[in-house]
């Protein structure tokens, strides 16, 4: 089971992530389900999944842009932003992108390659939930968001950078 | 120079216990070689060829004697009794055990120094000109700014994975000594029409497999604007910078790829976006930072007093000294004194700790307690009295640090090279050394003037070749050592590359081919021109000639 940390800590997780889809039947055919899909799958079905019996939102890999989710992004609960491996940090921008320029303020989810040692960086880019790997440490995951008690740079949560607080 | 404040020192002991716990967990086997690479790198830790090498991070080149006699302790308690001076003004250590790490970063978070982003696909410590706040054609001191972009840079959020490392030099003198246009960003302070004071911002230059001289993406920039300005460059480059070919992922590669006017355009509008936003510098903060580097209390002087011109005149060995290590100073009765570390048999750079203390006791007597590590690895004492100039270089002599060739061909950078480095395909150093035993007449090295030998033992190119007058590059052919040549290259304001001369040589017919390239320079010299110019005036071909010539 993935493990979610919410909110400093641990949460049950009500969103499946479809990785690969190859259309909206494979949806339809569980309903009542709630589903993070990818990006394209999204803009190619929405239509058709319009009366779907539960909840859909998307995902972005780190070579997409939030700036391409267009009009929907308003009434999306979430946005799950992907990190094949912990150590492309584009997803970073996209996250700062999604609360500093289209002022979203739904969930924006870590999903993939998501470790204990990135997760205060994330947290202060705008991400807010984070699925962390099956193998990462819940506990220390949860102590990581102190790893330090400030920052130089504004944050999500704390616009003003150091230089305005000192 | 910048002093620790609480929030400062709360960062830095919180970065120690972060990394204290993930090499416990690499030393225990829960975190992965592969996940604690670029954490360790992070924190200026490489595992080398021997050993595990720490760079640690001196930023904008500034140090103070207790910093001194910190990284002296270091040397003798962690490492064989010395370090390296860097091309990027750190200083790093050749032989630190993993496990000891912690606690070195420890000892050096007690004197206001670490080794952050030192290394690794993030924002490196930011470089500038060796004589800021005291050269006479400087513009502004460019100190506080390195300052704010040290403070901007550490610990940044959203650049801590970028596509490869990436590195800021800022300029504010006329004479560019920081190579300011071959850095990822280069930021030159200059004054515009009306009479402003602001920043003009090149990126997209860099050396290694692919040189490139940096292009103008900001004309001026309200100072006010710098770390917007700078973060859109970023925000661009960690979004669209390549990542499927580490040899590719540099910001030079994604500029020439772009297009110099396709990316100025995705930069200025990243920049619209956020400029005037919370970033925006403040002037409570650049009074702040200028605070720290006003000038130390100098005295009202004379230049060229009784004692030092007494000395120049009846000493001749100092007064040859004097004309090549010392520099004019912004105030009347002080200089500006370089000492060289390029001692023939010494690797460029290094220094023991021996040295280390000896350096910082000499700070403390003629210097104000500070000292500067040069682009050319070497440092540089920039308030000493002229009338103390004599007695200084003696001393200085006493421990090895007094060599005349500053700015002479032995006065080389070298990278460590094949003795020390994983990545080397040849050595560096002995090289550096056949050199300086070819050519060891001083008088010979004056008549030669200002030849710059820059050497780097495999095409990353940490010593800088593409940008010496003469360049020297170890390659690898069919697992023998050889050198290939190339002449022309500048890291001053007019930067300009090198050209590869021909075929490669062999290790020991190096010192022959300086000898037979300085040769062409003297026969075809025009007045007081220097190598550089004559090289541009009369071009490869001549030099190509004697160098290749069959012998008859």
């Amino acid at each position: 089971m993935p493990k979610l940390i919410k909110n400093g800590e641990l949460v049950q997780d009500n969103w499946t992530v479809l990785r690969e889809a190859t259309g909206p039947e494979v949806l339809k055919a569980v309903p009542g389900k709630n589903f993070i899909v990818p990006l394209n799958f999204w803009q190619l079905y929405r239509d058709e999944l319009e009366d779907y019996m539960g909840q859909i939102t998307i995902w972005l890999d780190c070579n997409e842009n939030v700036n391409d989710i267009g009009p929907d992004l308003k009434q999306l609960p979430l946005i799950a932003l992907n990190f094949p491996v912990f150590s492309d940090g584009r997803s970073y921008t996209n996250a700062r992108e999604l609360r500093e320029h289209l002022a979203y303020e739904g969930e924006v989810r870590a999903i993939g390659d998501v470790l204990r040692d990135q997760l205060f960086y994330m947290s202060r880019c705008g991400f807010d939930a984070f699925e962390i790997r099956h193998d990462q440490d819940a506990d220390a995951c949860l102590a990581a968001f102190n790893d330090f008690h400030n920052a130089y740079q504004g944050s999500i949560e704390e616009p003003n950078p150091l230089f305005r607080r000192r | 120079m910048y002093q620790y404040d609480e929030y400062d020192h709360q960062m830095l002991a919180d970065r120690v216990s972060q990394f204290r716990d993930q090499t416990d967990r690499y030393l225990d086997g829960s975190l992965s070689e592969a996940e604690f690479l670029p954490l360790r790198l992070q924190n200026g830790l490489y595992i080398q060829r021997l050993a595990p090498m720490l760079r640690v991070a001196v930023p904008y080149g500034l140090l103070s004697s207790t910093q001194l006699r910190k990284l002296a302790f270091i040397a003798r308690h962690y490492d064989k009794g010395y370090g390296h001076l860097t091309t990027r003004q750190n200083i790093q250590f050749n032989w630190p055990a993993l496990e000891d790490t912690p606690d070195i970063l420890a000892h050096l978070a007690e004197v206001e120094m670490h080794a952050i982003q030192t290394s690794g696909n993030c924002i490196r410590n930011t470089t500038t000109d060796q004589f800021a706040g005291v050269a006479v054609d400087e513009l502004e001191d460019s100190r506080p700014y390195c300052e704010i972009i040290r403070q901007w840079s550490s610990f940044h959020p959203e650049f801590a994975f970028l596509p490869r490392k990436f590195k800021i030099a800022v300029c504010g003198t006329k004479i560019d000594q920081a190579a300011t246009q071959v850095h990822d960003i280069g930021v030159y302070l200059i004054r515009n029409d009306d009479g402003d004071i602001g920043f003009q911002i090149l990126a997209g230059g860099g050396l290694g497999r692919t040189p490139v001289i940096g292009q103008v993406v900001f004309d001026f920039v309200e100072k006010k604007h710098l770390l917007t300005a700078l973060e859109a460059i970023l925000r661009v480059y960690n979004r669209y910078g390549r990542r499927d070919n580490k040899y590719k992922a540099r910001i030079k590669i994604l500029v020439k790829e772009t297009g110099i006017e396709e990316f100025r355009n995705q930069v200025h509008a990243e920049w619209e976006r956020i400029k005037d936003g919370p970033q925006t510098l403040t002037d409570a903060e650049f009074n702040r930072c200028e605070s720290f580097f006003v000038d130390p209390p100098y005295q009202e002087k004379e230049n060229e007093p009784v004692e030092l011109t007494e000395a120049l005149r009846s000493n001749v060995l100092f007064s040859s000294w004097h004309e090549q290590n010392v520099k004019q100073h912004k105030k009347p009765g002080y200089a500006i004194v370089t000492a060289c570390l390029k001692e023939t048999g010494i690797a460029p750079g290094d220094v023991t700790d021996y040295q280390l203390d000896y350096i910082a006791d000499l700070a403390d007597e003629y210097s104000f307690g500070e000292v500067r590590v040069t682009h050319h690895q070497n440092i540089v004492f920039a308030d000493v009295e002229q009338s103390k100039l004599y007695s200084f270089c003696l001393k200085l002599k006493e421990q090895s640090l007094a060599a005349m060739n500053l700015g002479l061909l032995t006065d080389m950078i070298c990278c460590p090279g094949g003795d020390f480095c994983a990545l080397a395909n040849a050595k560096s150093i002995p090289i550096a050394e056949s050199i300086q035993r070819e050519f060891n007449d001083i008088e010979e090295l004056k008549a030669t003037g200002e030849l710059r030998i820059n050497i780097s033992g495999c095409m990353n190119a940490c010593g800088h070749h593409h940008v010496g007058n003469i360049g020297i590059l170890g390659v690898d052919k069919k697992g023998e050592e050889f050198y290939q040549i190339s002449l022309g290259g500048s890291s001053r304001n007019e930067t300009s590359l090198g050209k590869i001369m021909g075929p490669s040589f062999a290790q020991d017919e190096i010192p022959e081919v300086v000898r037979k390239i300085v040769a062409v320079y003297h026969a075809n010299k025009e007045a007081d021109e220097d190598f550089l110019d004559t090289y541009k005036r009369i071009g490869m071909d001549p030099f190509k000639e004697m160098v290749y010539a069959k012998a008859d």
